[in-house]
């Protein structure tokens, strides 16, 4: 599980995220929602500690993840993490980028660590791209093979921060989908969206950010179909037409 | 009778010039060798490094970079000397020619360490690599990729840099060459021979640079 408690966090003088609580339960889908510069992104880099917070704490299983003695690198074994930009090794085959992690993280043998890649490879559906190199692949496929190399790590959440935000629209539906694929696999998931009608379908659970709040928070039913708040309004009625 | 005091270029000269296209081959590979190893430690130190040490770091390889190299071997081997401690002129022309060549293998390197996008980083960690590993598994290769071509041309620099070592005393290719012309009055077929050598050494060296950019280029 991980608890989010009246986390702040500022970038100098902006203050970006002004007091989030959140509670994401194992096997939970979480969609946040928010205009640009609502925080949305930021929350999910201080989830896995890539950013500081200047007060509150987020919990990892129990684990403060911005404590002290916390071993971050080793945490962020379990929380996998996939961007808008899909940041293919290009250096690397498809196989070997899903191998890297496993490999010198793990310190995986060769012969498992392969194993791993290519069962993920083919969950994704790019089982026959193994040799190839990622810069010859389309951006879903990329994006798809991001999805493959974090999951290769066997994390217990998944982050996703806009992954459809970059593709081409005829590319989106392919990513949506692997993402449909990994909910139905019971994966805890928070995902960071501008897809309404896919947070819609797949969350159990949005959050609708407005200037480092969370606004309004409830089942998809209400944020997103029958929203209270006015601002939650304003917001759908721009991006929903 | 066709006496003369000078002895024209024969064959029993082959062995001589061999050793100075020998020379300058053992002394090219040492410097680039040297040279890209202390480059790249030096590259990364400035890539991540604050202003404060960067400008430091900076300043020392500006000078070695600026000053021609022909005065530094000379300032350097003839202070070494005048200290008490002369060191052949293999080793004190290596330490000048590694060190000139790290300032502008530095560069290079910086300018690799610097292409990797941050994105690509933050991607490494947050599949659990530490600093380290994101240095050596992700910012390395795609970094030193993208620098290959400009690296291999400060390899080629060097190479021919080195002729400049003879002014100490060591002997190269260029040496060689001279002491042949005091010898046999021949400059012209000597020197064109001499060129010949460097574009031989060098051809090669580029002619892979391309076939290894070519194959890079994925």
């Amino acid at each position: 599980m991980i608890k989010i408690q009246d986390v702040h966090k500022s970038f100098a003088d902006l203050k970006v995220l002004k007091g989030i609580d959140l509670d994401v339960k194992k096997g939970e889908v979480v969609s946040v929602i928010g205009g640009s510069g609502s925080g949305k992104s930021t929350l999910l880099y201080c989830i896995n500690g890539i950013e500081k917070i200047q007060q509150g704490r987020i919990l990892v299983d129990e684990i403060d993840v911005h404590a002290k003695g916390t071993n971050r690198d080793k945490l962020r074994q379990r929380l996998g993490m996939v961007f808008q930009q899909w940041n293919s090794f290009p250096h690397l085959t498809v196989l070997e980028n899903a191998m890297l992690a496993p490999r010198i993280v793990k310190k995986m043998n060769k012969k498992r660590a392969m194993e791993i890649a290519k069962e993920e490879l083919n969950h994704v559906g790019l089982g026959d791209k193994f040799d190839e190199y990622p810069t010859r692949m389309s951006g879903g496929q990329q994006q798809r093979l991001a999805i493959a190399r974090a999951l290769a790590m066997k994390p217990d959440y998944m982050l996703f921060d806009e992954v459809t935000s970059a593709l081409d629209p005829e590319l989106v539906g392919e990513v949506l989908d692997t993402l449909r694929m990994l909910r139905d696999d019971g994966m805890t998931m928070i995902c960071v969206t501008h897809e309404m009608a896919f947070a819609r379908e797949v969350s159990d659970k949005v959050a609708f950010f407005h200037e480092g709040i969370i606004e309004e928070m409830g089942p998809p039913e209400q944020v997103i179909s029958n929203p209270q708040k006015e601002t939650t309004q304003k917001f759908l009625s721009k991006v929903l037409h | 009778m066709g006496m003369s005091f000078f002895t024209p270029l024969s064959w029993n000269d082959s062995g001589f010039i061999l050793t100075g296209v020998l020379n300058t081959v053992y002394i090219s590979v040492v410097a680039v060798l040297i040279g890209t190893i202390l480059g790249l430690a030096m590259g990364f130190l400035r890539a991540e490094a604050n202003r404060f040490t960067n400008t430091l770091l900076g300043g020392v390889l500006d000078i070695l970079r600026s000053v021609p190299l022909i005065i530094q071997l000379i300032l350097f081997s003839t202070y070494i000397g005048a200290m008490g401690h002369p060191l052949n002129p293999f080793v004190a022309g290596s330490i000048i020619l590694s060190l000139y060549t790290m300032a502008f293998m530095s560069e290079v390197f910086r300018g690799g360490f610097e292409s990797v996008p941050q994105s690509m980083i933050i991607a490494g960690r947050s599949l659990g690599m530490s600093y380290w590993q994101t240095v050596v598994y992700i910012r390395l290769p795609i970094g030193m990729r993208a620098v290959f071509p400009s690296w291999l041309g400060v390899a080629l620099s060097v190479i021919k840099d080195s002729a400049l070592v003879s002014v100490i005393g060591y002997m190269e290719l260029l040496r060689t060459s001279e002491q042949l012309i005091s010898r046999t009055q021949q400059p012209l077929k000597i020197l064109i021979g001499v060129g010949i050598f460097y574009f031989i050494i060098s051809y090669p060296l580029s002619l892979y640079g391309k076939y290894v950019e070519r194959k890079m280029a994925i």
